[in-house]
């Protein structure tokens, strides 16, 4: 422990990329130390006292926001929330300006969500302090990715050489990219499912399989990763209405049973009942949705700690 | 009247008549007097040019000048002050303005306050549509007669086929060309970089390529079909330089510029966010920087102009799908198309030729040589100078440049104007 958090201290946490399989592997194991933590009558431990953790939300978010938040004060940092309805934003303020303005109150941890690419990248450069990437536009949401990980992790007992398949909207996630970028450091097979218009053009780039049938998606997957479709997707002329894309894309109890029993079944949520997942395959037995969202807090816990250097405080 | 100069033992490189010799050029009563070996001075200021390149002085067909209406950009006292430096005679500016030049009276404007200026000449373009909307015809005649040299909706694309077509026929009764902005723009809508593998694994909106090639190939095929010409701005695609070359051979008057970040940089600039390496048209890929490349070395490609698109500093740091399009040129110019020159790529001549001679040519433009009773339209350059890009150096208002730090070979030290030196740092 002593030697990843050493590495970790006053990092950004921007893409994947920014880590080894070593580090993630350090994250995970730290997290489901944090995991206990949670399941006490007492959920707070002082690791993070006195430090202070800043969530700036650039775009409507739940899960997100809210998992950062419980995680901060878990951890018994101090966390304030800023979205983009209540700051100097609608004054018409730069995203430069807010976070020179956050960045001079002195936080030890800026969460930026954000739907412009790069934003909490370029953040990450004036800030002063530690950016964690809350997801920007189509780009990146890495404690997504390694939430993710933790969660099929705890369920097989390892992360290497998977088989997994994403179905939905990869044009626009960020993720999927995430999601691929850290199945693939691990050795995974990764197969993305999609109508081609929710493709991105050049997705070869993204060292994936490619297929257009869901049966063939699922089929001897370890894991089902399932995307959020939007009804702004249709209004741009991506395909023709919500009930065709179901039809071809939703994961059904039919479906699944081209998977292999052991299938593990996500999606990052908000979910669409009966559009890209039925509801009664999202209850199911393979169903992890809601584990994952156990998983957040876990591993944005063990991120926060890691980042903010908490150990030697 | 301005004093005679005596340009002394430098490398004259004039395309327009064939020379690429050590000589003298003689400048007097503000054009040129004399081009020869060992000319008298008889009291005419000395310049001391061994070892350099004398050149009719460059002209860009594409600048940004941001007066009237964003002067915090850019002025036109700035703009033509940061040509003269990068070794321009004359730009020839966009009509995006607030207001638009589509009409006279702007263009009166630009040019009262382009003449006050000792820098380089200022001709402006005039718009081919009212406000760029595409739709209804500008007063062509009116800003003709007040002194535009070539129409364009620049910045955007006349997306409505049947008002180009319209607009090429009315312009060819001024003989101005029509300079398309090649785009469509239900294809790029809200895209930010060039769409391909890169951009696939950024998540960053993508512009194809195709919408660049389907509009040139459409507009040229309408320039062949009334037999009227027409010049493609800011070439990008491998695409639409093979629409061109093809075109050229069927003897089609299509007539194309390549700005030099379309031969000098690729998509993967963009990893890093940099909003400096957004613009429109985006960088493309390698095989494209190659087709570029290719066509400026075999003549597809006519002319380097800079697309000089200068922005105040805090907007292009705003979040890149904030932050808008361009970026400058006129101070890198000579530095980027040097590096072709370097490559081996071609050779000084061929670089005059597509930095003055083709420019002058394609809009009918004063300059671009050294002939007897030629405006004295000159530049002297250093093709071995060494030097490192510092946009906080530029005389350009605009210091949005993706090669900040680059280091570069060659550039511009003195720039004579209608025989009146503009631009001589180093006291030659």
């Amino acid at each position: 422990m002593e030697t990843v958090e050493k590495k970790f201290r006053g990092r950004h946490l921007l893409q994947i990329a920014d880590l080894t399989a070593d580090e993630i592997m350090g994250l995970l194991n730290t997290a489901y130390k944090f995991k206990d933590v949670s399941e006490r009558e007492i959920k707070k431990v002082p690791t993070l006292r006195g430090k202070t953790i800043v969530n700036l939300f650039y775009e409507p978010s739940t899960r997100t926001r809210t998992s950062f938040e419980i995680a901060g004060k878990r951890l018994s940092a101090d966390v304030i929330n800023i979205s983009t309805s209540s700051s100097s934003v609608s004054k018409g303020e730069t995203f430069k300006d807010t976070v020179l303005n956050i960045a001079a109150m002195k936080p030890d941890a800026i969460v930026v969500r954000h739907g412009s690419p790069g934003a909490p990248a370029y953040a990450a450069r004036i800030a002063g302090c530690s950016v964690i990437n809350g997801g920007d536009g189509a780009n990146a949401h890495p404690t997504q990715a390694l939430l993710d990980l933790m969660t099929i992790h705890e369920k097989k007992g390892t992360v290497e050489n998977l088989k997994a398949a994403i179905v939905g909207d990869i044009l626009h996630s960020r993720v999927a990219r995430s999601n691929i970028n850290a199945l693939k450091m691990f050795g995974a097979e990764v197969t993305v499912c999609a109508p081609p218009t929710l493709l991105p053009h050049g997705v070869k780039a993204l060292g994936v399989k490619v297929t257009h049938d869901i049966r063939e998606a699922v089929a001897d997957k370890d894991v089902v990763m399932m995307l959020r479709i939007q009804t702004e997707r249709m209004q741009q002329g991506l395909f023709p209405s919500l009930r065709e894309y179901s039809e071809h894309f939703c994961l059904s109890a039919k479906v699944l049973k081209s998977a292999r029993p052991d299938v593990l079944i996500m999606h990052p949520g908000p979910i669409n009942r009966g559009v890209e997942i039925a509801s009664d395959v999202a209850d199911g037995p393979y169903s992890l949705i809601l584990s994952q969202v156990t998983h957040g807090v876990a591993m944005r816990m063990a991120v926060l700690y890691l980042l903010c250097g908490g150990a030697e405080s | 009247m301005s004093e005679a100069i005596l340009i002394q033992n430098g490398r004259v490189i004039d395309p327009s008549r064939g020379i690429d010799a050590v000589q003298d050029v003689l400048v007097k009563d503000g054009v040129i007097a004399a081009v020869g070996k060992n000319l008298a001075a008889n009291g005419a200021k000395t310049v001391d040019a061994k070892g350099l390149v004398v050149s009719p002085g460059f002209i860009d067909l594409h600048v940004h000048l941001r007066e009237p209406g964003f002067e915090y950009k850019e002025t036109i006292a700035t703009g033509s002050m940061a040509a003269a430096a990068g070794g321009f005679t004359a730009v020839c500016c966009m009509a995006n303005t607030k207001p638009v030049n589509d009409n006279a009276s702007v263009t009166r404007f630009i040019l009262e306050k382009a003449a006050a200026v000792n820098g380089a000449r200022v001709h402006p373009i005039g718009a081919i549509t009212k406000g760029l909307k595409g739709e209804e015809l500008a007063e062509i005649g009116e800003m003709k007669k007040a002194g535009v040299v070539a129409l364009s909706d620049d910045g955007r694309c006349v997306m409505d086929a049947r008002v180009l077509r319209h607009a090429m026929d009315y312009a060819a009764m001024f003989g101005l060309t029509i300079v398309e902005h090649c785009e469509d723009e239900h294809l790029v809508k809200g895209g930010i970089m060039n769409e391909g593998e890169t951009s696939a694994r950024l998540g960053i909106k993508g512009m194809p390529a195709i919408a660049e090639d389907v509009i040139a190939r459409r507009d040229i095929d309408i320039a062949a079909y009334l037999k009227r010409p027409v010049h493609i701005a800011h070439i990008s695609t491998l695409g639409a330089v093979e629409s061109v070359r093809a075109a050229k051979a069927l003897g089609t008057a299509v007539t194309c510029e390549a700005a030099p970040h379309h031969f000098s940089l690729t998509e993967k600039s963009l990893e890093t966010f940099d909003a400096n390496c957004k613009m429109n048209p985006p960088l493309r890929t390698a095989d494209d920087v190659a087709a570029v490349k290719e066509g400026l070395r075999d003549g597809t490609i006519d002319c380097i102009a800079t697309d000089h698109a200068p922005h105040a500093t805090w907007e292009k740091e705003l979040e890149i799908d904030q932050a808008p399009y361009g970026i400058v040129g006129l101070e890198t110019a000579l530095g980027l198309s040097m590096r072709l020159v370097r490559e081996g790529l071609f050779g000084l001549p061929r670089l005059v030729e597509l930095l003055s001679t083709n420019p002058a040519r394609i809009f009918s433009l004063p300059g671009g040589t050294l002939k007897e009773g030629a405006p004295a339209d000159v530049c002297i350059f250093d093709t071995e100078k060494k030097w490192t890009v510092d946009p906080a150096e530029f005389v350009s208002l605009g210091k949005n440049s993706p090669f900040a730090g680059w280091e570069l070979f060659g550039k511009n030290c003195l720039t004579i104007v209608g025989g009146r030196i503009v631009y001589n740092p180093s006291n030659l």
